[in-house]
């Protein structure tokens, strides 16, 4: 039964992990703003190459 | 898409269809920005929202960003290449915003990257200022209709840092209090078990540690409230739960220490959590509205100097001294008192007064601060700096100075001035008791009294229902600064209403005509020469008049601050002032009228009457049973006989206030022991909306003016005044019978207590299931609320 102490050792060290990577993302501003970047993932890389063939873009469109 | 509206923007076209690629636009403008984005293969702007775009205004009014000082000052950060900009773009709407204005450097390649924040309408760009400087950007940003609004507010203020220590100590709490609950388990089932002899140590051991940063850093903004508390004299709720806390922390540790039990480390760490969570669930901001406005966030960053040399320079504003000239052009802010030199102006005072309709002036007049100038540049001589100004001198008043928080008291407050006394009662007699039987267990009540009756649920009352409250209003486009507020609402007996702007809407007119009627060809001919007028009166006076063919407009000229003259088909029309047409003045017409003249023939006037808003009589017949109510106003009482017949009988009215007196009515209202609201809008009633227990500025469009207040209301939704204002006393009658609900609990609680079996398990259900009930039950009560409201808004409506 002894391999307890090391088993809630594990979970504690992994729930301080956790912790610490919260503590982290707090700290790099990510809970300033909880709505912009909902948005932002969102958005396709793709479109950002369209400039390359503006006659595509164009196309699209209509 | 709809043809009738135009791609880029979504407003109807109403006047000149333009046609580019296939698409239909209501002006240039659009156009162009429709041409800017499809040259540099933007086009996904319009995929992700239909018409999200925004007019550009036309004209450069950032020459001020020319000069690198005033630069400097605005820049987040400033270093070698590199320069942070924060802008603030009230247009920032929907996720074409974001998408567009994050992909700034595909317009301008010196850009490095831009960043959005929604919620706080502001765009952050880093951009290296040896190769694009920051008036380019600014350029950039208004050429496509993303105009930031720069004022003095932004000028070197020191950025705040946002305080995310509630944050951390909620994140601490639960932290904490998820892993405590976890080793507490063992105990709670299994009470005489071999193996949790064995392990209880260690699980004990742990379970300290873990609630060491719960109780010293999480718990800690309690201890130093209580403590301020105590030092003011005052029992706030703070007090016993502070007092909990510490005993229940001390109690476990010794119960620990000599193995007398397993301690009560579960509640306190689930008490402090749940408190911490409540406290978060209060705080709703509305980042992207401004509470604390003062008449910094109207005033431009600079201005532009006329040298003596007759040269133009931009100057900070503050530099600006008497005898200074100024040159202000179309759509400028006057920035202090000045008198008028050289032609004519047309001055709108709407951020003063509320008055959309723009006031003419002559050569030699004095001009107040806080006008804007519509129509041709205008020249000023500066009688008084800015800080002198008549408008910005409201500012010096202490009312500024002073927080009114301080001496305000929370009903949580009010009911813990009797709750910690009865506490420390109950806890000192329950030991005076048992300490004839057995001291230890004398010792035992006394702490246990303590801890159960700890009040938690009491404390979340509050929190949960304005919080809850709070969002429900916002949602109503009532944005209210914190949930005091609704405290201070239940409270309110009197209630002050201002006139212009307020109980009249600025942006509609009502327009009457005297005179001859017109023929078809002639409405054609007056309507053709409004077109080419920009004046606020030409096109509220085009949009009044029926539709007819457009003719071709031979000769056009426009004298700014008095009128129009055209020539069409060889017909002349004037169109303007009384004295521009040559009409005298009549003595009666305090409204704003315009004249028309054909070839010589006087034809009759426009009059602009203000406008009552919608359902004003029965808002104002609903508040009268409730309410003592009454008007200020900074006009003359022209009007007076019309809000009579209008108001209920009683209503107070009080006419030609300067701010100031504005502010000393309700002071003077106050000293009569009244609860004041005042409903304001404009600049001038500043004052008197910060002298108020509760100030709500109406404003039209919120994410661009109001003064410093208390609330925001969306000036669509005056109608529900009465709603909101009964909501608040629900939400008191909510926070009372929870209490009620709450002091249950408690008795229970110290039922245990007192006779000395509180078991650590016993006080580990009472806690989360109090806390639990408490906070639904306020939820839900505060959601019916709202909605038996909200069905007796729509059913009026």
């Amino acid at each position: 039964m002894s391999v307890i102490y090391l088993l809630i050792s594990i979970s504690i060290c992994v729930a301080i992990g956790f912790f610490i990577a919260f503590i982290r993302a707090v700290r790099s501003g990510q809970y300033d703003d909880d709505y912009t970047p909902s948005v932002r993932m969102l958005f396709d890389d793709e479109l950002r190459t369209k400039p390359e063939n503006p006659v595509e873009t164009k196309q699209k469109q209509i | 898409m709809d043809t009738n509206n135009c791609f880029h923007c979504g407003l109807d076209i109403v006047k000149d269809e333009i046609i580019f690629e296939a698409r239909h636009f209501c002006c240039n403008g659009c156009k162009t920005v429709y041409a800017i984005f499809s040259e540099n293969g933007l086009m996904s702007y319009y995929d992700f929202e239909n018409a999200p775009g925004a007019t550009p205004s036309g004209g450069s009014k950032y020459n001020f960003l020319e000069n690198e000082q005033i630069v400097e000052k605005l820049l987040d950060f400033n270093e070698g290449d590199t320069q942070i900009i924060s802008l603030q773009i009230p247009h920032i709407h929907c996720s074409s915003c974001i998408w567009i204005l994050e992909n700034l450097n595909r317009l301008q390649k010196d850009i490095v990257s831009s960043q959005v924040d929604f919620h706080q309408k502001k765009v952050r760009i880093t951009y290296n200022s040896s190769s694009v400087s920051l008036k380019e950007i600014v350029d950039l940003l208004c050429a496509i209709g993303y105009e930031p609004y720069i004022s003095l507010d932004d000028y070197g203020t020191q950025k705040i840092k946002t305080n995310r220590s509630l944050t951390y100590k909620l994140g601490v709490a639960f932290f904490c209090f998820g892993n405590i609950m976890l080793l507490s388990f063992p105990e709670y089932f299994e009470v005489n078990e071999f193996w949790l002899d064995q392990y209880k140590n260690f699980f004990r051991g742990l379970i300290f540690l873990l609630a060491l940063p719960s109780f010293f850093y999480s718990a800690s903004g309690y201890y130093v409230a209580a403590w301020k508390s105590i030092r003011a004299k005052m029992l706030n709720i703070e007090i016993p739960i502070a007092l909990g806390i510490v005993v229940m922390f001390v109690r476990s540790s010794i119960d620990m220490l000599f193995n007398y039990g397993s301690g009560f480390f579960d509640s306190l760490t689930g008490l402090v959590f749940f408190m911490l969570l409540g406290k978060m669930f209060q705080i709703k901001t509305y980042s992207f509205l401004s509470f604390e406005r003062d008449y910094k966030s109207y005033f431009p960053v600079a201005v532009t100097r006329l040298k003596t040399d007759g040269l133009e320079e931009s100057v900070p504003i503050y530099e600006i001294q008497k005898g200074d000239r100024l040159l202000i052009r179309n759509q400028e802010l006057i920035p202090a008192d000045s008198i008028l030199i050289a032609s004519n102006a047309s001055i709108d005072y709407s951020f003063v007064t509320g008055e959309a309709i723009p006031v003419s002036k002559k050569s030699g007049d004095k001009l107040f601060a806080g006008g804007k100038q519509l129509g041709n540049a205008i020249e000023m001589e500066v009688l008084q700096p800015v800080s002198q100004s008549y408008l910005t001198q409201l500012w010096s008043n202490e009312i500024f100075e002073k927080k009114t928080s301080a001496n305000y008291k929370s009903i949580t407050d009010t009911i813990s001035r009797y709750f910690t006394p009865a506490l420390l009662l109950i806890a000192f007699s329950g030991l005076g008791y048992w300490i004839l039987i057995d001291i230890n267990i004398a010792f035992n009540v006394f702490t246990a009294v303590l801890i159960v009756a700890c009040p938690c649920a009491l404390a979340l009352t509050a929190p949960f229902t304005l919080g809850n409250i709070l969002r429900i209003l916002g949602r109503q486009k009532c944005y209210l600064k914190n949930a005091c507020v609704i405290e201070q609402l239940a409270k309110v007996d009197t209630i002050v209403f201002d006139k212009t702007g307020t109980i009249t809407t600025s942006s509609r007119s009502n327009i009457t005509y005297e005179g001859k009627t017109f023929s078809a060809s002639e409405n054609e001919m007056v309507k053709s020469t409004l077109s080419g007028s920009n004046h606020p009166l030409s096109r509220m006076l085009y949009d009044f008049l029926p539709e007819a063919e457009r003719l071709r407009v031979a000769f056009f000229a426009e004298i700014s601050g008095k009128g129009i003259e055209a020539k069409i088909n060889g017909d002349s029309i004037s169109i303007g002032s009384a004295d521009f047409i040559g009409k005298p003045l009549r003595k009666d017409s305090l409204k704003t009228s315009v004249h028309i003249d054909i070839n010589g023939n006087y034809f009759g006037h426009f009059t602009f009457n203000n406008e009552y808003r919608n359902g004003l009589r029965e808002l104002f017949a609903e508040l009268k049973k409730n309410y003592e109510l009454k008007l200020l106003s900074g006009d003359n009482d022209g009007e007076r006989p019309l809000l009579q017949k209008m108001l209920p009988a009683g209503t107070q009215m009080v006419f030609n206030q300067m701010p100031e007196q504005k502010l000393q009515f309700i002071e003077n209202l106050q000293k009569q022991g009244k609860n004041v609201l005042m409903i304001g809008d404009g600049l001038n009633d500043a004052g008197a909306l910060a002298q108020s227990n509760v100030g709500i500025s109406l404003a039209e469009n919120v994410n661009v003016f109001s003064p410093a207040c208390d609330a925001i209301l969306d000036a669509g939704e005056f109608r529900k005044i009465n709603s909101f204002l009964q909501l608040s006393k629900n939400a008191m009658l909510v926070i009372k019978m929870s209490f009620g609900l709450s002091l249950l609990y408690n008795v229970v609680g110290l039922s245990f207590a007192l006779s000395g079996n509180l078991q650590p398990l016993v006080a580990a259900i009472i806690m989360p299931l109090s806390t639990v009930s408490i906070v639904s039950f306020v939820t839900i009560m505060s959601n019916f609320y709202a909605r038996k409201l909200k069905i007796q808004t729509k059913s009026e409506a």
